[in-house]
């Protein structure tokens, strides 16, 4: 049995609770969701808090709603009620396909999104999930509460905008007609973390030109998304040799490195390969999806 | 799954669904298993236990210069802390392995592999005890590893083994086997050569359970009681004696629950001999359990073989030589458990199932700055890696020959009437009829449909392989003039006892990790003397209660252990015999057995069952001369040779050609192990197996960076397959009886685990033909798979 540091643990009731627990114990405390990062963490003694603030009792934050234009996600859905939910599905096809392959059930029933995003490993699905998706998140802390884009959440692996005595609750996607969005991951098993992975989202306009396009990579050491890839496919027709064009441009863009789960040229390929077939996919959803 | 063929009905056995004696039965022990009262090393909690942790090098390789534990000391709850210092005093820093060579208990000069055992504490809870290992503070001067097997031998290598005098390389050992002049003669002359470099690279048993052990001590009697995760009791026993010097009869090792032994809990690990060291010093019970990281880091591996293999034919495809020379990675330490005269295990049975003219092999051990171990894994000592080197060639050489892999392998077997069949490496396999099991398997598959499909496919550029392995296994290790560990000869013992009622109790020296002993060996009983299996309770894993063997490993239970059983058995069927004769009035030479029963011939209706003999035998009944009052008998059984089961095994693969991820389709296995005692059990054994040899094909390296760091120390980065990976198993089966063994029965442990892999990379080297891939090594992840489509396929290690 693998054993922790030694550590504290106090069980906050509500959103306030917990952000003056974080406050009180200081900089060396930190809050716990699905523990399905931060344990085994802790476990091979990486991370060492020396309180744990639980807020696995916030209900509050656990909620899949739609508020207009807008799905609110709250920071502690379990990964589990993304996978199954069929509004999500419906409405952002990428998010199901990701949830698909991140980890295993047993994960999956615990692990949240909040956990995911503020986790910010470099191979975290949800990441770039969201990235492509150009959600916002909402953070709340001693000063209140505030919005930022995806493109200010991330500061690199394993760093966030969310800072040590604030709380991410929820994330915001914005639903748009016309659009698709579709994810896929190459695992060396079942539950393991990427090799690599893609995701694209877009949006048609009428004339069923690309209006909006997002392309992003997991474990390749992207900061966010491609802009050069997304620039080249914004205002074509969707078609074969632009998604090649786009992929070539991903691929080139980003920077892997070789480890057990492969070399880089192989995962350069799969930035390539990936890009291509979720682009044709998300493509094909938005020219079938109903008007959001 | 799917299952052809089902075992025939015995019509002795009454109704088919609850057979006495084989047949598909439950095992009895799952009720425990499913309702959480197993009883494992952790769930073992004595009065008073304190509870040990080891601390480990970080590093692969460095001179030990200091420990301080002052501090750990001075934590509240620690109880003792132990270094190689305090083992060098009790004579005990070092133990001998298995394999005639020493293993530091705890590192006195320098540390030989990361993870290595530097210190150990003792404390009154576990978290304490963890805690307290970052109080030692320890300096290491750090030196170059070896960490590439190909460099162990080269002049500048460092000496990993400076504690043995005058070494001044890393050589452990050159054996070779077979004729080289005869097959130099061979190879010379043959129509085709073909040769391949063919890497088994290391991998990790991994059982579910770590290892583990609580020793209690008593130091009023001397008496040492030591619950431990081995699949050995007795052979632990006896080298607790010669090693620690506690007297053999003050000792009792009792194996509780085991879950999964793979060979990973044969060996006497440093942690075991510490506990004991923990409750001598202490005068309490010391328990210590590994953690996950610690047993892939520390433990037996398997493998790590690197092989040079050359096999030559005649044009038309007879294949008339196999050659290899093989470079074997031991680690630290040759701690590899075999029996003594086989350095590298039963390597030699790499002749395969085929006709051979002439064979040899060369095989050089080496050391390296990794851990020690080397023959865990379910692999029949080194079968795993013959059957993989022969399997391989002969589809390099189907491909060369521009022939279908099966029907090679069809034209090459060895024939029904050639049994016992001498290999040219020194074996004499005891039975076997291969092709029809590789017919049953080809239908099975639907072998020339798959073929179709498979040219459809590759007009449309999609990537689909079909992969045959034929593989002859070598096991129940052994006639004691053969075969040995440390010494002790590989017999094995049983006791049976048929209580006043008719129920009986079979102590056997095997144990069980979950091959399901405690069903198979009470149906043997029950065959041979018709009393229900599940009113015959079977007795293992505690050498107070069991006569001596050798343990449970290399398939050797059934082998060797249900002979034993089968004989105790019949034995105890003989003193039936005299006690019924006595009690019906009537001359033994005129009774008759029939299951469960002896009665007067020509008579039926006048006779005794077994359970009225046994009450007989207890009672007042006068017995004859030389017969004394009880029912109960103990063999010892020493086999006259190894069985040989084989199997034929045919795995369908697609390829995702964008991204290299493989995919098993299809997996039709058919194995015969002789007679079948618990089809049911022989099938678990068989998706067991099989699910291991998709592991190892596709996903499980215990690989290292440069520096020695150990790359694979969770199951994060050591990748075992789930369910998700491994297609619906198709299980068939042929009958081929061994001769010699008393019940016929041959062993099927491990035999999925060795014929699987090969058929899942011929697959997948299939289905990547139309890249011009000849070879691949395992493991096929997707990246290596892409490699290979590149034309740069690269050895693991
Ligand atoms: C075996 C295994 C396989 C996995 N495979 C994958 C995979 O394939 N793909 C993948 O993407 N992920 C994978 N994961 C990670 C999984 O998705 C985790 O659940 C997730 O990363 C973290 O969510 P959590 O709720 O468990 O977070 P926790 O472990 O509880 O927390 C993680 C971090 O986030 C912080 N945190 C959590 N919630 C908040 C909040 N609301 N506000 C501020 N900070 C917060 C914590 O303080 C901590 O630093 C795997 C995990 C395991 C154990």
């Amino acid at each position: 049995m693998q054993i922790p540091a030694p550590f504290d643990y106090e069980r906050a009731s509500d959103v306030a609770n917990a952000l003056a627990l974080l406050e009180r114990h200081g900089p060396e405390s930190r809050a716990i969701a699905g523990g399905h990062s931060l344990l085994p963490m802790m476990k091979l003694r990486l991370a060492r808090p020396e309180w744990l603030i639980d807020i696995n009792d916030l209900a509050e934050l656990d909620f899949i709603r739609r508020e207009g234009d807008q799905l609110c996600v709250g920071a502690l859905t379990r990964h589990t009620a993304l996978l199954e939910s069929t509004e999500v599905a419906g409405l952002f096809p990428i998010v199901r396909d990701a949830e698909l392959v991140i980890a295993d059930p047993v994960v999956r029933n615990r692990g949240t999104i909040g956990g995911s995003l503020c986790q910010a490993d470099p191979a975290e699905d949800l990441s770039t999930v969201c990235d492509v998706l150009r959600a916002k998140a909402v953070i709340r802390g001693p000063g209140g509460e505030r919005i930022v884009p995806m493109s200010d959440f991330h500061r690199g692996p394993y760093e966030t905008a969310v800072a040590q005595n604030e709380l991410l609750c929820e994330i915001r996607f914005t639903i748009r007609p016309r659009s698709g969005s579709a994810y896929e991951k190459v695992e060396r098993r079942v539950g393991d973390w990427a090799v690599v992975a893609a995701g694209a989202a877009v949006v048609l306009s009428a004339d069923g030109t690309i209006e909006e396009a997002a392309v992003g990579l997991t474990s390749v050491g992207l900061d966010g998304t491609v802009g050069e890839a997304e620039a080249v496919l914004r205002g074509q027709q969707p078609q074969e040799d632009l998604f090649v064009e786009a992929a070539r441009i991903a691929a080139a863009a980003c920077h892997p490195v070789d480890d057990q789960r492969g070399p880089v040229d192989y995962k350069r390929h799969l930035a390539d390969e990936l890009t291509r077939r979720v682009l044709r996919r998300a493509c094909v959803r938005a020219t079938g999806a109903e008007e959001g | 799954m799917t299952t052809t063929q089902e075992h025939a009905p015995n019509p002795a056995a009454g109704d088919p669904n609850r057979p006495i004696g084989f047949g598909r039965i439950q095992r009895k022990e799952d009720p425990r298993f499913v309702r959480g009262k197993g009883n494992y090393i952790d769930d073992i909690v004595l009065p008073g236990m304190l509870h040990g942790a080891i601390l480990r090098a970080p590093v692969a390789h460095a001179r030990l210069v200091s420990i301080d534990t002052t501090e750990a000391l001075a934590h509240p709850k620690v109880r003792a802390v132990i270094t190689g210092k305090d083992l060098q005093g009790l004579n005990l820093a070092w133990a001998p392995t298995l394999s005639a060579d020493v293993q530091a208990v705890l590192v006195t000069d320098k540390v030989r592999f990361q993870g290595q055992e530097v210190a150990f504490v003792v404390a009154e809870d576990r978290y304490a005890a963890r805690d307290a290992l970052e109080l030692i503070d320890v300096e290491y001067d750090v030196l170059p590893p070896l960490v590439d097997a190909r460099r162990a031998l080269d002049p500048g290598a460092p000496v990993i083994r400076d504690d043995i005098e005058g070494r001044t390389d890393n050589r452990i050992f050159d054996w070779e086997v077979g004729d080289a002049a005869e097959t130099e003669a061979v190879f010379a002359t043959a129509d085709v050569v073909v040769a391949q470099e063919v890497v088994y690279p290391r991998v990790h048993p991994a059982p579910m359970e770590t290892c583990g052990a609580v020793a209690d001590f008593d130091p009023v009697d001397g008496r040492l009681t030591l619950y431990e995760t081995t699949q050995a009791p007795h052979a632990h026993r006896t080298l607790y004696a010669i090693v620690a010097g506690i007297p053999e009869h003050k000792i009792r090792i009792v194996s509780p629950d085991i879950g999964g032994g793979f060979g990973n809990k044969v060996g006497i690990y440093p942690g075991y001999v510490l506990a004991v060291v923990g409750s001598i010093v202490t005068g309490k019970p010391v328990k210590w359990v590994e953690d996950r990281s610690e047993n892939l880091m520390s433990t037996s591996f398997a493998r790590d073989y690197i092989m040079q293999g050359e096999i030559a034919a005649t044009k038309e495809g007879k294949i008339l030589a196999v050659r290899t020379s093989v470079l074997a990675d031991h680690g630290a330490f040759n701690a590899t458990a075999q029996p003594t005269k086989n350095p590298a295990g039963f390597f030699s049975i790499f002749t395969g199932s085929y006709d051979l003219k002439a064979a040899y092999c060369k095989v050089t051990g080496v050391y390296t700055n990794k851990a020690p171990g080397g023959v865990a894994y379910a692999c029949s000592f080194r079968v795993t890696e013959a059957v993989y080197l022969v399997e391989r060639m002969v589809d390099v050489l189907a491909r060369k020959l521009d022939m279908d892999p099966a029907e090679l392998r069809l034209k090459n077997f060895i024939k029904p009437e050639q049994f016992p069949y001498a290999n040219k490496t020194g074996w004499v396999y005891d039975s076997g009829n291969y092709e029809p099991a590789m017919r049953l398997s080809m239908q099975m598959a639907g072998y020339e449909d798959l073929r179709r499909e498979q040219r459809e496919k590759r007009g449309r550029g999609e990537l689909m392989g079909i992969g045959v392995s034929f593989f002859t296994e070598t096991v129940g290790a052994g006639p004691r003039k053969h075969f040995d560990i440390v010494g002790l000869g590989m017999a094995d013992g049983a006791e049976l006892r048929v209580h006043p009622t008719g129920k009986a109790v079979v102590r056997i020296s095997v144990q069980s990790q979950g091959q399901g002993h405690e069903t198979t060996f009470a149906q043997i009983v029950a065959e041979e003397l018709g009393i229900p299996p599940e009113s015959i309770d079977v007795v293992h894993g505690d050498t107070d209660q069991t006569p001596f063997g050798l343990g449970t490993y290399g398939s050797r239970s059934t082998p060797v252990s249900g002979g034993a059983v089968a004989l105790v058995a019949r034995k105890v069927r003989d003193k039936a015999k005299f006690i019924a004769a006595a009690m019906l009035e009537a001359r033994p030479e005129d009774l008759e057995w029939e299951k469960g029963r002896w009665f007067v011939k020509g008579d039926p209706s006048v006779g005794k069952t077994i359970t009225e003999i046994a009450f007989a035998a207890h009672g007042t009944v006068p017995l004859p001369d030389g017969i004394d009052g009880n029912l109960d008998a103990e063999v010892t059984y020493d086999p006259p040779n190894l069985t040989f089961p084989f199997g034929a095994y045919i795995c369908v693969v697609d390829v995702d050609a964008g991204t290299g991820q493989v995919k098993v389709r299809r997996f039709i296995a058919v194995d015969d192990c002789g007679t079948r005692i618990n089809p049911m059990i022989i099938e678990g054994q068989v998706h067991g197996g099989l699910t291991d040899g998709v592991g190892m094909a596709l996903m499980e390296i215990i690989a290292f960076d440069e520096a020695g760091n150990c790359l694979s120390s969770s199951f994060m980065d050591y990748l075992i397959p789930t369910a998700m990976e491994v297609p619906d198993w198709e299980t068939g089966f042929t009958v081929t009886p061994s001769p010699h063994h008393p019940i016929g029965a041959k062993g099927i442990g491990e035999s999925a685990t060795v014929g699987s892999p090969p058929a899942i990379v011929n697959a997948i080297v299939d289905a990547l033909a139309p890249f011009g891939v000849t070879h691949m090594d395992m493991p096929c992840t997707p990246a290596r798979v892409w490699e290979a489509m590149q034309g740069r396929a690269r050895p693991p290690v």
